[in-house]
């Protein structure tokens, strides 16, 4: 077995579970206070690289600016989409946001295939993060060190916030119960409203983060959301440190199989996913349903 | 505000004044019966369908592609219109049903109905498979579950030898049905998939208004308490998705000997979706709706063809459309007009 190709798959995976553990937590986040699985953070995602090109192409905004804007405008636009659609849909059946968010991600996904075509544009590093440190036993590149590293950051600043503050405390509160939330004071519907802009804005993020590394391409959310979604079964819905663990976790063992038994390597997490299921149906850090 | 999605004042998708059709006699003894409304629609329905080759500015194959999909979102509808349950990945049973049957058809020989009955079987047992998985779940998780291992046929059919990869099996014969009818001929064909599709039709009529379809409204509306009444809901919801599976196979089995191929377009992701707007827009839970859902949308499909990616676009719009004012669909909304449930 050559140890480098098994590190550089392992880097490899760490970089897909960067992008799994940030999308499930946005996944998550959102699906705790609103209780529907938002369909369209795949388009999203990708509308956030989109957004990290435009800046670069029309207004000669580079990278570090791109990591900051792209999230605040992708997260405004999940914030009308809140204000002027999911809302409507809260007292039904929670399967009507999953579809209604489906259509969005179809037209999202439709007006950038329309204008780019499927194929890729490319998107360059940032100057002062091109090159590779030499571990010893392998060559790190310097860009993929720093998305890993930044994707585990703010995942665990995510958690932090939510798990251990004051206004954490109020988003988990409403989650549990709105109403007796409501009745103490707290603005709810415009907490709702914050949190899927913030979860769409972690998705965006991780668009910027993923546009140097793959191309920017209006498929490359759909390609992607689905192997999330999976990831999101296994960790449980609604479980932070579930979806932050089985991302980056999962990632890995993908990375694995990819060295060890190529073929399954699309598949292996559908496969874990099914296992999953048999023993613990509410997924690995979920509460039962 | 309640609990955003939550609370006792929501309303299901389902509920049956809402949308799904009252059941059709109050006495159990009746429930086989067709109702005139029900009977009359099937009339017309069929009518039109026969009237089809006899009309020449018809394209058959165009008919013959909408009737395969509408059986699918009828045997879809079976799942999310009496169950309750959106299978977020029903193109694995319509896209293995066709990989199934064109692969018996061409490289094994069979004639035409046994590689439909082929499909048909293979699908059948996929979904005994999936259902068992699947079913011990609910709501948003069932959907994600139903679509991950669709994805996974995905996969499996790209990558396995037999499946023939982005090329698909093409070049499936037709063949000769029962050794009488050479389906080469184009009426013959649509007439093959007219008898397929009512057939279906009438197995889910069948299905879904008999007292096994009653238990499952019945688990629909109150699992906990068809349960406390002595019903096994996870094996009557297990049956359903065995049926829904099965009919979706026979749908795809017959769609790949009339288009004499098989795909990844049939197993793919957005076929998923595709029948699950087709449903949702003719109507989730009611009778007919399936049809003309499926018969709007490949007529839109049909004529927004050389639009490209707009197509997208306007399937993304509908679905919104539905979701937000039309969550009755267009035999839904009819249904209400008439003040019969279709």
């Amino acid at each position: 077995m050559n140890t480098q190709a098994l590190f550089s798959q392992l880097l490899i995976g760490l970089i897909n579970g960067a992008f799994y553990a940030l999308l499930s937590l946005g996944l998550s986040v959102i699906f705790g206070l609103l209780n529907i699985i938002n369909f369209a953070h795949g388009a999203l995602y990708m509308m956030g690289a989109f957004v990290a090109y435009f800046l670069l192409q029309w207004a000669g905004l580079g990278y570090w600016a791109a990591l900051v804007i792209a999230p605040l405008v992708v997260g405004l636009l999940g914030i009308v989409i809140e204000r002027s659609m999911l809302r409507w849909l809260y007292q039904l059946d929670h399967l009507y946001g999953l579809l209604l968010t489906f259509g969005v991600a179809l037209v999202i996904e439709g007006v950038f295939r329309n204008e780019f075509g499927s194929s890729g544009l490319p998107y360059t590093i940032p100057s002062q993060l091109v090159g590779s440190y030499n571990l010893g036993f392998m060559f790190l590149p310097t860009y993929r060190g720093w998305v890993v590293v930044l994707s585990l950051v703010i995942c665990l600043a995510t958690w932090y916030v939510i798990e251990r503050t004051k206004l954490g405390s109020y988003l988990r509160a409403a989650t549990e119960n709105p109403t007796l939330v409501q009745a103490f004071g707290v603005n709810v519907p415009r907490m709702v409203t914050l949190t899927y802009g913030f979860g769409v804005a972690l998705a965006a993020l991780a668009g910027v983060l993923a546009a140097p590394i793959y191309q920017v391409n209006p498929l490359m959310g759909s390609n992607l959301i689905i192997v999330v979604f999976a990831v999101v079964v296994i960790g449980g819905l609604g479980s932070i440190m579930g979806s932050i663990v089985t991302g980056f976790g999962l990632g890995v063992v993908e990375g694995f199989t990819k060295v060890f038994y190529p073929e399954a390597s699309n598949t292996v997490i559908f496969v874990i996913m099914a296992a999953v299921l048999l023993v613990r149906p509410a997924g690995l850090f979920g509460r039962a349903q | 505000m309640t609990k955003p999605g939550g609370g006792e004042a929501r309303t299901s998708v389902l509920d049956p004044g809402a949308l799904g059709p009252a059941s059709p006699a109050t006495a159990p003894e009746r429930v086989a019966e067709w109702p005139a409304h029900h009977l009359a629609a099937f009339g017309v329905m069929v009518a039109v369908l026969v009237a089809v080759p006899f009309v020449r500015q018809i394209y058959p194959v165009f008919v013959m592609k909408a009737l395969c999909l509408a059986l699918f979102a009828c045997a879809f509808n079976v799942l999310i219109g009496y169950v309750g349950l959106l299978s977020f990945g029903h193109a694995a049973f319509l896209g293995a049903a066709g990989y199934a049957s064109a692969h018996a058809a061409k490289v094994w020989g069979f004639p035409p109905e046994a590689a439909i009955l082929f499909g048909t079987v293979a699908a059948g047992g996929l979904g005994a498979v999936i259902g068992t998985l699947a079913i011990r779940s609910r709501g948003i998780y069932f959907a994600n579950i139903t679509l991950a291992f669709a994805q996974m046929i995905f996969f499996f059919s790209l990558q396995a030898t037999f499946t023939g990869g982005e090329d698909g099996i093409q070049s499936v014969p037709r063949g000769t049905l029962l050794g009488v009818f050479d389906l080469r001929q184009t009426t013959t064909m649509y007439f093959t998939v007219l008898v397929i599709f009512l057939l279906g039709f009438l197995v889910i009529y069948r299905a879904v208004h008999s007292p096994f379809g009653q238990v499952l409204k019945a688990i629909r509306e109150n699992e906990p308490r068809a349960v406390s009444l002595g019903y096994r809901a996870e094996q009557y919801k297990l049956i359903a998705f065995v049926l829904s599976a099965t009919l979706s196979g026979l749908a795809g089995a017959t769609k790949a000997i009339v288009f004499q191929l098989a795909s990844l377009t049939d197993v793919h992701w957005t076929m998923s979706g595709e029948v699950v707007l087709m449903t949702l827009l003719g109507g989730l839970g009611t009778v007919f709706g399936p049809v003309a859902g499926a018969f709007i949308l490949i007529g839109l499909e049909n004529y927004l063809a050389q639009l490209g990616a707009w197509f997208t676009i306007v399937q993304g719009a509908i679905f919104v459309v539905c979701v937000l004012i039309f969550r009755r669909g267009v035999v839904g909304e009819l249904g209400r007009l008439l003040r019969k449930p279709l």
